[in-house]
């Protein structure tokens, strides 16, 4: 790679740039959990629904060569499958994290049988705003190139974190989830309101799919996500159920997921393979350093079985 | 609701009836399983006779050609034993921790350092030590290797409160990452080009298959994993305790268990199980360490276990007949013009519909001896303690 502009400087800025990459999926798959955790369920399932959101929207971007009628495509596909989890949790003696296993299985064999027709045909990309323009470095501005999923994903976060505190349904969203009981003393339905922000989940996990091929690495294939969705169910927990926590957190993972690529782009090869695990073993960590043996977490939702 | 309106003396009952009624009772309890997984597996079926209907082909002849390529010769059975056998190992790596309530699924993590534990102790020894000797040492390297992996999770599930599922999922990637890192660099044999892997292993270091078989020793050393397993749950003091925990870890921890060590040793003997299906992997099928060790044998053990009711002979079937859809996926991609994934679909949809078909247990009156009309009984709360 070319290293005459900044030398060793382009490490941090590889990894800054990729953060900004690479967080986007993270941002919508976690904001989107956080609102089911915040209900008082869990979805494991969301890795499945990232995978088909992306095959969606790769797919429906080539068909009808719009990239946003494919994220709006990935949307309707996620809700549904946040739909389809939610009213099977309602069940009495259903478990929802190992449906959450299987409605990711699910969702893995459902996108790679209708997305293998996809492999090959180029699907036009999502818009980026080019912020780097001032600067004469080709590699500031390509970092600088910020895509406008990573600017909705952030305004998101704040939007969120306000009405959680601020809104009727964000009240309503924390009542259902801190207890059934008390909801239903107010007259809420919790299976209704869980089912909703199940399909809300599933909805905007499906947008950081739509990201993965349609931005960043920009194709559908098999192996397009790498357990995004289910690091962000950690990232949730990690975040403590705040929409703010969770963009800052995903921007660390997105710095962490980095790091690899940002090595390799300076000629550091030797034992990169240890820096793809990056990003798993700061999630580890972070789950290690922030859980404990006797107490729930704070700050948790009374009704997730995830922490108790 | 219900409210019980018969008084003792109003219900009819024989002597003759009463006499059967033990065995009736037996038969309800045992009954309820098996008609509820079949059940489940037919409505997961029919549902996918829908999908295949609606991509426009003919649900019939799928599965026939899912018979034929399963299960319809000799060479097809062979060819689905053969992919049963890490199955069976994959599938106790679920199946062991879930006797104590957790959910690990991240047995590939295991698979995958099982196979290259396996193969570094093998490497450097096979130009001066017997087979006879080695074999068994890649055995116990790929068992420790898988146990400390899964042990991990449950070490950090108990002592530090971190979920088992997502720890364990993480360690997967992170094991996946290690292997990339020793088959690319230090255990890299410079003549694999294209393909980083470990220098092969001399066929006489090979596991062979079981003579009159095309199918490797890896599924007989499933088979009596399996029955192991479930002498240890069914028959020691060990599973007993852990079937205990798995109910209520409170009443165990009063009760003086020892929740912690068997939590660890659990997750440890799971992972293990799953780290001999990466050394049979090395020893039998691949010759050398290499990244198709990631071939989603752990993933699939999911679904076996809880096909199974992590049931450790369950697993046997179970192990064999989705060792059969996967041998068919060749056979219907080339015949019926459908990807590969169908199987994945297939399996994905059972998933889901077993799993829901659990709200089914305790709701039909016939399986339920303690909602018959009987005077003795009649009110009795339901104790009967259902397992996971």
């Amino acid at each position: 790679m070319d290293e005459t502009g900044i030398g060793i400087w382009g490490v941090p800025l590889a990894i800054f740039a990729g953060a900004i990459r690479v967080s986007t999926p993270f941002i919508f798959v976690s904001l989107g959990e956080s609102i089911t955790e915040r209900s008082g369920r869990i979805n494991l399932g969301l890795e499945g629904t990232l995978v088909f959101g992306a095959m969606t929207a790769y797919a429906i971007a080539v068909m009808s060569n719009s990239p946003w009628l494919g994220v709006l495509a990935a949307m309707a596909t996620g809700a549904v499958f946040g739909l389809i989890h939610g009213w099977i949790c309602k069940f009495p003696k259903v478990n929802d994290i190992a449906i959450g296993i299987a409605m990711m299985q699910f969702g893995l064999g459902l996108a790679f049988f209708l997305g293998k027709p996809f492999i090959q045909p180029v699907a036009p990309h999502l818009p980026s705003i080019p912020l780097g323009g001032w600067a004469d470095l080709p590699q500031i501005q390509s970092a600088l190139n910020i895509n406008v999923l990573f600017v909705i994903g952030a305004l998101l976060s704040v939007a969120l974190w306000w009405a959680f505190k601020n809104t009727r349904v964000g009240l309503i969203l924390r009542v259902v989830g801190d207890s059934s009981d008390a909801a239903r003393a107010m007259g809420l339905n919790p299976d209704t309101v869980r089912l909703l922000a199940t399909a809300v989940g599933g909805s905007l996990a499906a947008v950081g799919g739509a990201y993965l091929s349609l931005f960043y690495p920009g194709s559908w294939n098999e192996g397009i996500s790498s357990g995004q969705g289910l690091m962000a169910v950690a990232l949730v927990i990690f975040a403590r159920w705040n929409p703010i926590g969770c963009f800052l957190a995903a921007l660390l993972f997105g710095g962490a997921g980095a790091l690899g690529p940002a090595l390799q782009s300076v000629g550091v090869t030797h034992g990169y393979y240890l820096f793809y695990a990056a990003p798993y073993v700061l999630t580890l960590v972070i789950l290690v350093a922030t859980s404990s043996p006797t107490r729930s977490l704070a700050g948790a939702p009374g009704a997730l079985s995830i922490t108790k | 609701m219900t409210i019980e309106v018969n008084t003792p003396t109003l219900s009819p009952s024989s002597t003759d009836a009463r006499s059967l009624r033990p065995l009736l009772e037996w038969l309800a309890r045992r009954a309820e399983p098996v008609a509820i997984s079949l059940g489940a597996i037919l409505a997961g079926l029919a549902l996918f006779s829908l999908f295949i209907l609606v991509v426009g082909k003919s649900p019939a002849d799928l599965f026939r050609l899912m018979y034929t390529g399963g299960f319809g010769s000799w060479f097809s059975i062979q060819n689905s034993l053969s992919r049963a056998a890490p199955l069976l190992l994959t599938a106790l790596c679920v199946a062991l921790p879930a006797r104590l309530g957790l959910v690990i699924i991240g047995g590939e993590g295991a698979v995958v350092l099982g196979g290259v534990a396996a193969a570094a102790i093998a490497l450097p020894l096979t130009a001066s030590v017997s087979p006879i000797v080695v074999i068994p040492l890649m055995a116990i390297a790929g068992m420790i290797a898988g146990g400390i992996w899964i042990g991990l999770a449950g070490v950090l599930r108990h002592y530090r409160g971190v979920n088992e599922t997502i720890a364990s999922l993480l360690l997967a990637y992170i094991a996946i990452a290690l292997m990339n890192h020793f088959i690319e660099g230090p255990l890299r044999d410079p003549a694999s080009l294209n393909k980083p892997s470990t220098a092969p292993l001399p066929a006489e270091y090979m596991l062979g298959n079981i003579p009159g078989m095309d199918v490797n020793w890896g599924l007989l050393v499933g088979i009596v994993a399996c029955i192991i397993a479930w002498v240890l749950i069914e028959a020691t003091s060990f599973g007993f305790a852990a079937r205990i925990a798995g109910g209520n870890v409170r009443a165990a921890q009063i009760q003086g268990l020892p929740v912690g060590r068997l939590i660890v040793g659990f997750t440890a003997l799971a992972g293990s199980s799953a780290g001999l299906a990466g050394m049979v992997e090395v020893a039998a099928v691949q010759g050398s360490a290499n990244a198709s060790l990631a071939a989603g044998y752990g993933y699939t053990g999911i679904l076996v276990a809880f096909l199974a009711r992590h049931n450790p002979l369950a697993i046997i079937p179970v192990a064999i007949l989705l060792g059969g859809i996967d041998a068919s996926g060749g056979l219907i991609q080339r015949r019926m013009g459908l990807p590969d994934a169908t199987v994945l679909v297939l399996q994905g949809t059972l998933f889901v519909v077993i799993l829901f078909c659990e709200t089914f247990y305790g709701r039909f009156k016939i399986f339920n001896p303690d909602l018959w009309k009987s005077p003795s009984l009649s009110g009795r709360p339901n104790l009967s303690g259902r397992t996971a």
